[in-house]
């Protein structure tokens, strides 16, 4: 594999799963989500889009995004695309040290099935 | 924490829209884009002409829609799931695609794609055995 290939595949998944890990961090801020009405759930978007988090969020996932289709205009997509599987992983990782999250052996043993899976479906010609 | 099965009940549904909107936005999108053709230049008049024209296509709306709905169901399931948990769980967009090809479309889906659908199945159905959440507010 390139050097470049690698390092712009390490941006994907480092800025996807800090983007998704960010959010994640924002929506624990704001606090459980209780009533579903119109006027609750814009209470908590406009919450949302006043936190930084939020942003900083969003800004990640657009880095991943653009370092995606980077990626895609030079390696091929039947190696990147399952290569993204990693990000299930690094995910985990970041949720367990980052959100202190308790990621059980049996969560690992689902998110590890899930992993294999991803790659082979995406990996399929 | 409300009560587990409380919390499943709202949790389960916004893991369905989740992959659902996820990846109908993503085909809408897709839909729309293919009937733009290339990029004529990049000079900036040619650059506003040609997104004038994707903002004209209603599929591109229904697409931008979908992603909607999917980004405020994923941040509403985050605001008391666990992130370990609805990643997983979410993936099972993965599976549904396939499926979707073949019974609708009766596309040809290789062997090895329905094993990973497999693999997929078996390890949301074992993520959804953990509890949704094991953290408190921040």
């Amino acid at each position: 594999m390139k050097m470049r290939t690698f390092l712009f595949l390490a941006i994907v998944v480092l800025a996807g799963t800090g983007g998704d890990l960010a959010v994640t961090h924002a929506m624990k801020q704001i606090g459980e989500v209780k009533s579903f009405s119109p006027r609750a759930l814009l209470g908590v978007m406009w919450r949302a889009l006043k936190s930084s988090w939020i942003w900083l969020g969003i800004a990640l996932m657009t880095v991943a995004f653009f370092a995606l289709l980077a990626v895609l205009s030079w390696a091929p997509v039947s190696f990147v695309v399952p290569a993204t599987a990693a990000n299930y992983v690094v995910g985990a990782m970041g949720a367990r040290f980052l959100l202190k999250e308790r990621v059980s052996q049996t969560r690992w043993a689902g998110l590890l099935l899930v992993t294999a899976g991803v790659v082979l479906v995406c990996a399929a010609r | 924490m409300p009560s587990s099965r409380n919390l499943l009940a709202k949790t389960i549904p916004l893991l369905i829209l989740v992959p659902v909107f996820g990846s109908l936005g993503n085909v809408l999108l897709g839909k729309g884009m293919r009937g733009m053709g290339k990029i004529p230049d990049l000079s900036i008049p040619s650059l506003a002409a040609y997104l004038l024209k994707i903002l004209s296509s209603g599929w591109i709306w229904l697409g931008i829609g979908s992603l909607l709905i999917f980004f405020v169901s994923y941040m509403l399931v985050l605001s008391w799931a666990d992130y370990s948990y609805v990643m997983p769980i979410t993936a099972i967009g993965y599976v549904l695609a396939p499926l979707l090809a073949h019974i609708f479309l009766g596309e040809v889906v290789p062997g090895k794609r329905w094993a990973g659908a497999v693999f997929i199945f078996l390890g949301v159905a074992v993520v959804g055995r953990t509890p949704p959440s094991t953290t408190g507010p921040v």
